[in-house]
């Protein structure tokens, strides 16, 4: 069996034919969404890939939120179908009020690009379930509006719940000052992703798409996961 | 003061023009009253005035350029040369590859960050107009020294710039140079590279054929930005009351010119263009004069129906007008709808500003009213010649003489030490990763090699592995001894960077950075840096593709060190066969290639140490380099080197010392029979690379470099978390990583 993952292009979208791919080579069908468009073609699932959509003018993902493709998905995401936002997709399902909290621009104020150490802090959600709790991989990550901030109260109730996915961890990266090797950008409780109540809504700022085949981008597949994730879902579903 | 009509300028031969504020010299203006035989409209000046400048019709630099062409190898490879937008390069299997390097210095020295924005943005433009979709981009960048206030001004603005327009558009960058040197200092140098792929059958040249067919401009209104010379016209002889003045640097939106490409591509795709050009400098004037004078007919313009951001702007700000993110497409009539209906779904603006025409003229109309009406080949390509005069400076022979072998040297191990601490922490040589971590390296999923690596590769078949590899080099501190041997020495550089990385070097962009044509010195030094570059590419077999020339790079009379930025492009079959620099197996034998000799100047031994610049550079001897590249791409592509690093600046130990951090590996190190150590590690001759070989490799890799006859000699092996150098000194990785990596963050974060 395999799964239809929808792909939405937005205007200013730059890692839709990334993400496409990365869907391909998990062996599942990767089926093109338009954001004019409400029509999600019976798929399985969704991605939300990053880049600058409407040029992330006004805020990041303020105005993706209210493109005719997303009708459909808050819909089907408040049914359950899994949804993944990465990066700004990740900051589209935070206007959406999918997901709790929002991004702020990073600490150091700076665009940061390298590969970077997560630890899997939830791997029972719709898009985790390909890893081991606990499992620390390394994937890329590159934004500017990167640090995620949500209210104490928040954080308390996501960190009680379990609903923080991925976490940031250190590595030795040389040229940033000490704190910076491990959170890339301030986030709070360095907090990389996190998930709805349900499990299946899951943002992530780093990019998983960029790690799925071996010579490629990091040279490494810790990202394939996310996506082979899908699979086991539908199966287990 | 009413319209500067074609009839208006017959029948008023003898106002007063401000040609000389627009540039022209007296000579010019009165050439353009003999091709027209009457004195030109304000639209015809000021067309004249920017496509007569240097910049776009490189009047000093041509007959030298020329050499480019004369002097070209023989190479099937290329598809399109010189003269088009970008060249255009066979990489087999039905691929083709389009690249260009490109200069952007004045306008991010006024403003660090439109500047290097709208220099990323042009040069995507003109890749894109070949027809090809962009895959990545790359940026040589020079400033005044590190340390210099003036330097965290520009750098972080120039830096932000490449970043906040690269990322928005979805472009690899995938690497380029960082280099600091104070005679950079009013005059940063930032070029910017630009890689297209496309399939044979896809490529698409400037020119407006067939009668009738629609000229059809789109992308971004055309706003008052980017006018230099001609709100001086407009302030002068047309209404004064309104703004002037205007912001002479243009300013980029890189989310339109993402829609733009995705646009542009969906048009290639349906096949809707006869001919496509960008709009760049000198705006519509450009693009309206190039397109028409490389067609068969004429062409009919008329400028009132462009969209417009200002409502206030005359014709001749809008010819003059720089705003990006727009291009100028050659359509037939029965493709307009689905041309305008493309455009429509991805939001940009389009719209019908004319046709080509019979006859041989360009003809532009405001409300009805002719304003120009000029043979378009004398804007575009016809423009004014000259032969600079050229001289070697007297100083030259006293700078050769001043000979950097010798300068005083470590007179103990612990002093050579020291010293190579201090060469490999210097900010020229330091890593440089707190800037390109601020660049997109992994967007489009194809990124095979990107900064610190020797070249940028990226794969372009997902079927077959095809990949292509860039880099680029230049080092102004050897042409400023030679400028003849420094252009080679950067050809040689960055064509020996490609080699490294396994991919076969096929072609070169160049651009070439001067100071004044005017300065008979500089004029020289650009003689003899073209001279030397299309003597190298001929030996090299390896076609100039394209370019820019950027001159008046000084400031009041000290112009810049010559800095001619070579770009190579090379291919390779399978980039599971590519080799990175890193040493990450312990155990792998260290070979060095080629010959060492005693060759520090302009070096950054000599840099570093002595703050000295003076001798001659390293010798040329470019039969090596080939061998060498051969060598090093044979023994890529059956698997017989697992890593390897060009030798440049800063010699063997600066390429041990980034080979080892990247890898994260240690290296014991033998300083061969006969050689100083100091000279082994920090001379900078050519033609040299360390590779790492499994000891299975070892009898294979000799027996290959034996019967070529390449020198080889093995100098160590992968071992340890230290560079151990027997019998001289060791540093602990971790000091080399801290000395290395913190210098940059240290001045700018």
């Amino acid at each position: 069996m395999t799964a239809r993952v929808g792909v939405i292009t937005f205007p200013g979208t730059l890692d839709d034919r990334d993400t496409q791919r990365a869907v391909r080579v998990a062996g599942l069908d990767a089926v093109p969404l338009w954001h004019r468009d409400k029509d999600l073609k019976q798929v399985d699932a969704v991605v939300l890939p990053g880049g600058f959509s409407y040029g992330d003018y006004l805020r990041a993902g303020a105005i993706s939120r209210f493109s005719p493709v997303m009708e459909s998905v808050i819909e089907q995401a408040k049914a359950g179908m899994p949804v993944l936002g990465i990066c700004n997709g990740f900051q589209v399902l935070t206007e959406t009020h999918l997901l709790p909290g929002a991004m702020l621009r990073n600490n150091h104020l700076h665009f940061i690009c390298r590969d970077q150490k997560l630890r899997v802090e939830n791997a029972e959600t719709a898009w985790t379930r390909s890893y081991e709790q606990g499992q620390e991989i390394n994937i890329p990550l590159k934004n500017i509006d990167g640090r995620y901030v949500a209210d104490e109260r928040v954080l308390d109730e996501l960190e009680a719940e379990g609903r923080v996915v991925v976490r940031y961890r250190g590595g030795g990266l040389g040229g940033y000052p000490p704190k910076e090797r491990s959170n890339p950008n301030g986030s709070l409780r360095d907090i990389a992703g996190i998930t709805n109540e349900a499990g299946n809504v899951v943002g992530l700022m780093p990019h998983p798409e960029h790690a799925v085949e071996p010579l490629i981008g990091t040279g490494g597949t810790d990202g394939l996961g996310f996506f082979t994730s899908i699979l086991k879902k539908l199966v287990d579903a | 003061m009413s319209l500067d009509t074609v009839k208006h300028a017959e029948q008023t031969p003898d106002v007063q023009q401000p040609w000389a504020e627009l540039g022209l010299k007296q000579d010019e203006y009165e050439r353009i009253r003999a091709i027209l035989g009457r004195r030109p409209t304000g639209a015809e000046l000021a067309m004249y005035s920017v496509m007569w400048s240097e910049h776009c019709s490189y009047k000093s630099s041509k007959v030298h350029l020329r050499q480019f062409g004369d002097k070209a190898p023989a190479s099937d490879a290329l598809l399109v040369g010189i003269g088009e937008n970008a060249g255009v390069v066979d990489v087999g299997q039905g691929y083709a590859v389009t690249f260009k390097v490109e200069s952007h210095n004045h306008p991010s020295y006024i403003e660090p960050y439109q500047g290097a924005a709208t220099g990323v943005g042009g040069i995507v433009r003109d890749i894109l107009a070949m027809g090809a979709r962009p895959v990545a981009v790359m940026d040589p960048l020079r400033f005044g020294a590190a340390d210099h206030p003036d330097t965290k001004r520009v750098l972080p603005g120039v830096v932000a710039g490449v970043g906040g327009y690269g990322n928005c558009l979805g472009l690899p960058n995938i690497g380029g140079e960082v280099v600091f040197d104070p005679c950079y200092q009013g005059n940063p140098l930032v070029n910017a590279l630009c890689v297209g792929v496309m399939k044979h059958e896809d490529i698409h040249l400037a020119k407006a054929s067939g009668t009738g067919n629609k000229v059809i401009l789109y992308g971004a209104r055309t706003g008052g930005d980017g006018i230099g010379g001609v709100s001086v016209l407009a302030s002068e002889t047309f209404d004064d009351t309104k703004p002037t003045k205007r912001p002479a640097v243009q300013v980029g939106d890189p989310f339109q010119e993402k829609l733009l490409i995705e646009c542009t591509l969906e048009i290639f795709k349906e096949n809707l263009v006869a001919g496509i050009q960008d709009l760049g400098g000198a705006g519509l004037s450009c693009a309206t004069s190039e397109l028409a004078s490389a067609g068969s007919g004429g062409m009919r313009v008329e400028l009132d129906t462009v969209p417009l951001r200002d409502a206030t702007l005359s014709p001749e700000e809008i010819l003059m007008s720089e705003s990006q993110e727009r291009m100028c497409a050659i359509v037939e009539p029965d493709k307009v709808d689905r041309f305008l209906e493309i455009c429509e779904k991805w939001d940009v603006i389009a719209t019908v500003i004319g046709e080509v025409t019979e006859g041989e003229r360009l003809e532009i109309f405001w409300h009805g009213e002719q304003i120009v009406d000029v043979p378009p080949r004398t804007v575009a390509h016809e423009g004014p010649v000259y032969e600079r005069p050229y001289a070697r400076p007297e100083w030259q022979d006293a700078l050769q003489a001043d000979d950097a072998n010798k300068l005083p040297r470590p007179a103990t191990s612990g002093e050579l030490r020291e010293q190579i601490l201090k060469v490999v922490s210097a900010p020229n040589q330091a890593s440089k990763s707190w800037i390109t971590d601020q660049y997109d390296r992994f967007v489009q999923g194809n990124t095979v090699l990107a900064q610190p690596e020797d070249s940028g590769m990226v794969r372009i078949d997902e079927e077959t592995g095809l990949g292509v590899a860039v880099a680029t080099d230049g080092n102004g501190r050897y042409a400023k001894l030679d400028p003849y041997a420094g252009a080679q020495l950067a050809l040689a550089e960055a064509y020996r960077n490609v080699a490294a990385s396994g991919a076969k070097p096929l072609a070169i962009s160049d651009c070439l950075n001067f100071g004044s044509p005017e300065d008979s010195a500089v004029m020289w030094q650009f003689a003899e840096a073209t001279r030397g570059l299309a003597d190298g590419c001929l030996t090299l077999g390896t076609p100039v593709t394209g370019g820019n020339v950027s001159l008046y790079n000084q400031t009041g009379d000290v112009a810049i060190h010559p800095t001619p930025v070579v770009a190579v492009l090379g291919v390779i079959d399978d980039v599971a066969r590519r080799t990175p620099i890193g040493f990450a197996d312990e155990g792998h034998l260290l070979y060095l290639l080629g010959d060492t000799e005693e060759e520090f100047g302009g070096s950054a031994w000599s840099q570093t140490v002595h703050d000295h610049l003076g001798g001659l550079p390293p010798k040329v001897d470019l039969e090596r380099e080939r061998l060498l590249g051969e060598i090093l791409i044979s023994a890529s592509r059956d698997g017989m080197v697992d890593a390897a690093h060009d030798l440049s600046d800063g010699g063997l130990i600066q390429a041990l010392v980034e080979s080892c951090l990247r890898g994260g590996k240690g290296a014991r190190i033998v300083v061969p029979d006969g050689l100083d150590p100091f000279v082994f590690l920090l001379s900078e001759s050519a033609g040299r690379a360390v590779v790492a070989v499994p000891r299975s490799e070892e009898v294979r890799f000799n027996d290959m470099c034996g019967a070529r006859g390449l020198p080889a000699a093995r100098i160590g092996v992968v071992d340890g978390d230290a560079i151990d150098v027997q019998g001289q000194f060791s540093i602990p990785l971790a000091e080399l990583k801290e000395a290395h990596e913190a210098t940059i963050p240290g001045l700018l974060a």
